[in-house]
């Protein structure tokens, strides 16, 4: 039975007066604080903020939540985004006080356990990824390429070259291009064979001395494994660029190929995918990155280090980039990824990709009688489908199908990505699904094909809402409540 | 094996005959060039069952101080303010930490009318009309909106900061400035804050001004007059102000900055050892094509309903890619979740109570330390939450040892960013510290007996 109320704003639920925090009294021989603070500094009131009891707050964010599909609750083959399991152990284990109360700039040997723990991430990320230096800084996948071009910038910089263009993918994720921009690279792009593959003969045409850094996904977004790799990455080295390596796609790979083996220079992690911590409804993330040796000393500081048996961040590093934000890092998400790395160990992340190749496979080998897959009969660890078809024969768009698919009680796939697919639908089941999971979806799917597509073109119909007016809000934008 | 897997082997051996491969191996060879495979398991231990995995974290977690073992007077952009139960029951929900950003609006609506709460909230906070959903934190807040100070003007090119701002904002903006036509005009701060120095510094070719208000060293500044100096030069203002501080002190917007930006940790959020945080960030209207990353919208759905979407996303990377206005992609909605819930716990009163007991436990403090023959204030005037003290006898690592010895976290030392306050420290007081827990810092660091 849906709550009717939580639907309202919490400041539509106000009322004045009401409240949920006390303080405890202010038992101190000090003068109020119109005596400590100038007058002009002070408002004259606190900001509107809501007035609400504990338990009408509550209500209010529980019967709110209930109004999300999560992972916890539902299948989200949500291709590029890898959303496994998240594993409650890992929740429970971060929120230790001596670690989720740890401040930040307490002194290196008030912290020696998280440092540890930080220290040994370090070194795990560095075998999985076959690159050595690690930093653990950046916040976010997008955080961690803009880290890394920066290092590939000040390497060429040192080196006294004027590298000035960064190559992409035509299949690459948007960050790619947008975190090139931000370190001030123009971005070239790269086209894609009709296979999904990296059109080497173009890539060849645009790798000149002015490149920099080639920004390659691999496995790619089709979630093929690029089996050119080490033609592309030689070409690339021969003209003195660097391979920058987009990790959305470890989950495909892990202790099966080696980034640092097939010919990546640079590299970030998402550990929010990979290692399971959760997405938390858009963040927080985090995006450490893996380099070569040479390139080491220009990675962001400060990076953990071990002297014999105590560990100490180290600042003392005059080729730094420097900072990209404050602090260490989003060390809670580092923490569950370290708990994930230890729980699995080196053989049981190989099964994680093997699971996860398998059960993309397994879904293909059934989807791809109900959809057309244009890129073959194999994957990684997810595949993108086309509804192309449909949607010329019956009018379905991808959207159609993806808005439908909620009905049946699942999450939807990604859609319109990769750019490079028409009408794309893009599976990524991860290995923690059951195969009865992905029969259910797999036969919702092919439901769905069969329905009358008028059916579709309104979808959901289960759902709380359904289609809202993208033109309008974007038009008229309200984005925040105000008092009528 | 231990871990999370599903598949038994019947499951495996069913799922390979349906694709029709002999083993996953198989699969993998089809793709993965030989050469480039890992030939051997990778050098990690073996894995762990919960029991083994909870007992490790547990060592480890018991090797760290924390403010949950000891007495926090740490600042310096983290504080140990209190976290109230039904926060962390709210965001311990799987429906929220276990969901996805919310681009189907349908199965997202929980997700999506938090983060229109938390950006109305945050304009509420800020005087000014626009928020975004969050940013990593405030170090990244605030490059990010010095970076939209640059886009709006691509003529002006100049950022003016002093030292009173966060020597590790300083430095991330460095970073950042590093790889555009850029450059930024740190002035020193002083006693008196530092608007006559930062004033100084405009000109035609200044795209913005920086200003910490509570400075780093917890002094309160003068933005109004900053703001009208810079106004008059045609560049815009960023704050980088304390979300609890508003609870008193008058917000952004009515000081007169264009973009606000702030470390929401304050609000609800673990310390962590730095992380995660939130990046919280409002501006004029006027700027919000500029903003960057994620924003809530209201609108209605096809039956008329009022629901929320994620909008405006010509703005931003998966939309517009190398002319997106940031690459942010994954931000802190969780964070932001935790902020949002905490404030509606706090309300008016709640943010104002609090920030009283920051400023009347602060300045009590301050006047303990004054009184003691081993310590001077310094950069003394109105503070907000925290203060310097110098060390007569400038043995300020000692002395943190010491009270660290003493289950205190007594003070952040200044000599690292500040080579000049090398003999003083930060001590930063929230609503959780009581009278007796000041009383003892001040006694147990006046009375240490330290060898320099």
């Amino acid at each position: 039975m849906r709550n009717k109320q939580a639907t309202q704003l919490i400041f539509e639920l106000s009322r004045p007066g009401r409240r949920a925090a006390t303080l405890p009294p202010v038992d101190l021989p000090v003068a109020e604080v119109a005596e400590l603070l100038p007058a002009d500094q002070l408002a004259g009131a606190p900001p509107p903020l809501p007035e609400l009891t504990e338990g009408e707050v509550v209500r209010h964010f529980v019967n709110l939540s209930t109004l999300n599909m999560s992972v916890d609750t539902h299948f989200y083959p949500l291709g590029s985004c890898t959303m496994k399991y998240n594993p409650k152990r890992n929740e429970r284990l971060a929120s230790l006080p001596g670690l989720a109360a740890v401040h930040p700039l307490q002194s290196d040997n008030s912290v020696q356990g998280l440092l540890q723990l930080l220290y040994e991430l370090q070194e795990m990320l560095a075998e999985i990824s076959g690159l050595p230096a690690v930093s653990l800084q950046p916040a976010a996948g997008a955080h961690g390429e803009l880290a890394a071009l920066m290092v590939a910038a000040a390497y060429f910089r040192q080196r006294g070259e004027q590298r000035t263009v960064v190559l992409t993918a035509d299949s690459a994720h948007g960050t790619n291009p947008a975190s090139a921009a931000m370190v001030g690279y123009e971005t070239r792009t790269v086209k894609s064979r009709a296979d999904g593959l990296v059109d080497v003969e173009d890539l060849r045409a645009k790798m000149d001395d002015r490149v920099a850094v080639f920004m390659l996904t691999n496995p790619n977004t089709l979630g093929l494994f690029d089996s050119q790799i080490r033609e592309i990455t030689s070409l690339v080295h021969e003209r003195g660029g660097l391979i920058y390596l987009d990790g959305a796609n470890m989950n495909a790979i892990l202790g099966i190929a080696r980034p640092g083996d097939f010919g990546a220079d640079l590299m970030h992690y998402n550990p929010h995918k990979t290692f399971s911590g959760p997405h938390g409804g858009g963040g927080p993330g985090a995006g450490p990155i893996c380099v070569r040796d040479f390139l080491a000393p220009f990675l962001p500081r400060p990076v953990v280090v071990r002297d014999g048996d105590s560990y100490r961040l180290e600042n003392e590093n005059g080729d730094s980039i420097g900072r990209v934000r404050s602090f260490f890092g989003n060390v809670g998400v580092l923490v569950r990824a370290y708990c994930y790395i230890r729980t699995y160990g080196g053989a049981g992340l190989r099964q994680v990709s093997e699971d996860a190749v398998l059960g993309a496979n397994y879904l293909l080998s059934r989807v791809k009688h109900i959809l057309d897959v244009p890129h073959g009969d194999r994957c990684m660890h997810e595949f993108v489908a086309s509804a192309s078809r449909l949607k010329k024969e019956k009018g379905i768009s991808a959207m159609d199908l993806a808005k439908r698919v909620l009905d049946y009680g699942f999450h939807a796939p990604t859609v319109y990505f990769p750019l490079v697919v028409n009408e794309a639908v893009m599976v990524e089941p991860t290995e923690t699904e059951s195969k009865e999971t992905l029969d259910a979806f797999a036969e919702a799917l092919f439901r769905i094909t069969e329905e009358a597509p008028e059916l579709l073109q309104d979808a959901p119909h289960s759902t709380r809402i359904s289609r809202p007016d993208d033109v309008t809000a974007s038009r008229r934008p309200i984005i925040r409540w105000q008092p009528e | 094996m231990t871990g999370y897997l599903y598949h038994t082997d019947e499951d495996r051996s069913a799922m390979l005959a349906a694709i029709g491969a002999a083993s996953v191996q198989e699969i993998i060879d089809a793709q993965v060039p030989a050469d480039v495979q890992l030939r051997r398991p990778l050098a990690i231990a073996a894995g762990m069952d919960e029991i083994t995995l909870e007992s490790l974290l547990r060592r480890l977690a018991a090797k760290n101080a924390s403010a949950a073992s000891h007495v926090c007077f740490l600042g310096g952009g983290a504080y140990d303010h209190f976290i109230p139960a039904a926060v962390d029951e709210i965001a311990g929900r799987g429906e929220y930490y276990t969901s996805y950003t919310p681009y189907q609006a349908e199965v997202s609506q929980g997700n999506l009318q938090v983060m229109f709460e938390y950006e109305t909230l945050v304009t509420q906070l800020t005087g000014l009309e626009v928020s975004n959903a969050s940013l990593y934190d405030g170090g990244s807040a605030a490059v990010e909106a010095v970076l939209m100070a640059l886009a709006a003007d691509p003529k002006r090119t100049k950022v003016v900061t002093s030292s009173g701002l966060h020597p590790q904002y300083r430095e991330s903006l460095a970073t950042y400035l590093q790889n555009i036509d850029a450059a930024c005009e740190v002035v020193e701060t002083s006693a008196t804050g530092t608007s006559e120095q930062m004033i100084e510094q405009i000109d035609a070719s200044t795209a913005c001004v920086l200003i910490q208000h509570p400075n780093f060293f917890g002094r309160l500044e003068d933005v109004k007059q900053i703001a009208a100096a810079a106004h008059a030069a045609g560049a815009l203002v960023i704050q980088v102000f304390d979300p609890v501080s508003v609870g008193l002190l008058k917000r952004p917007g009515d000081l007169g900055a264009d973009i606000a930006v702030a470390e929401g940790q304050s609000l609800g959020n673990p310390l962590a050892y730095g992380g995660p945080y939130l990046g919280i960030i409002a501006c004029r209207e006027k700027l919000i094509r500029r903003m960057p990353g994620r924003i809530a919208g209201q609108t209605s759905d096809r039956r008329g309903k009022r629901c929320w979407v994620l909008t405006l996303q010509t703005r931003e990377q998966h939309i517009r890619r190398d002319k997106a206005t940031s690459n942010i992609c994954s931000n802190q909605a969780l964070l932001a979740l935790r902020a949002t819930v905490h404030l509606s716990l706090l309300g008016p009163q709640g943010l104002r109570e609090t920030a009283e007991h920051c400023v009347r436990k602060t300045h009590y403090a301050r006047e303990q330390f004054r009184s003691s023959e081993r310590f001077e204030i310094v950069l003394d005037g109105p503070v907000f939450k925290e203060f310097v003290v110098r060390d007569r006898e400038g043995a300020v690592e000692e002395l943190m040892e010491h009270a660290l010895s003493q289950g205190m976290l007594a003070g952040v030392p200044l000599g690292t960013w500040y080579p000049e306050l090398h003999d003083c420290f930060l001590v930063a007081v929230t609503e959780k510290r009581t009278r007796d827990e000041i009383d003892q810092l001040v006694q147990v660091l006046s009375s240490a007996f330290v060898a320099v």
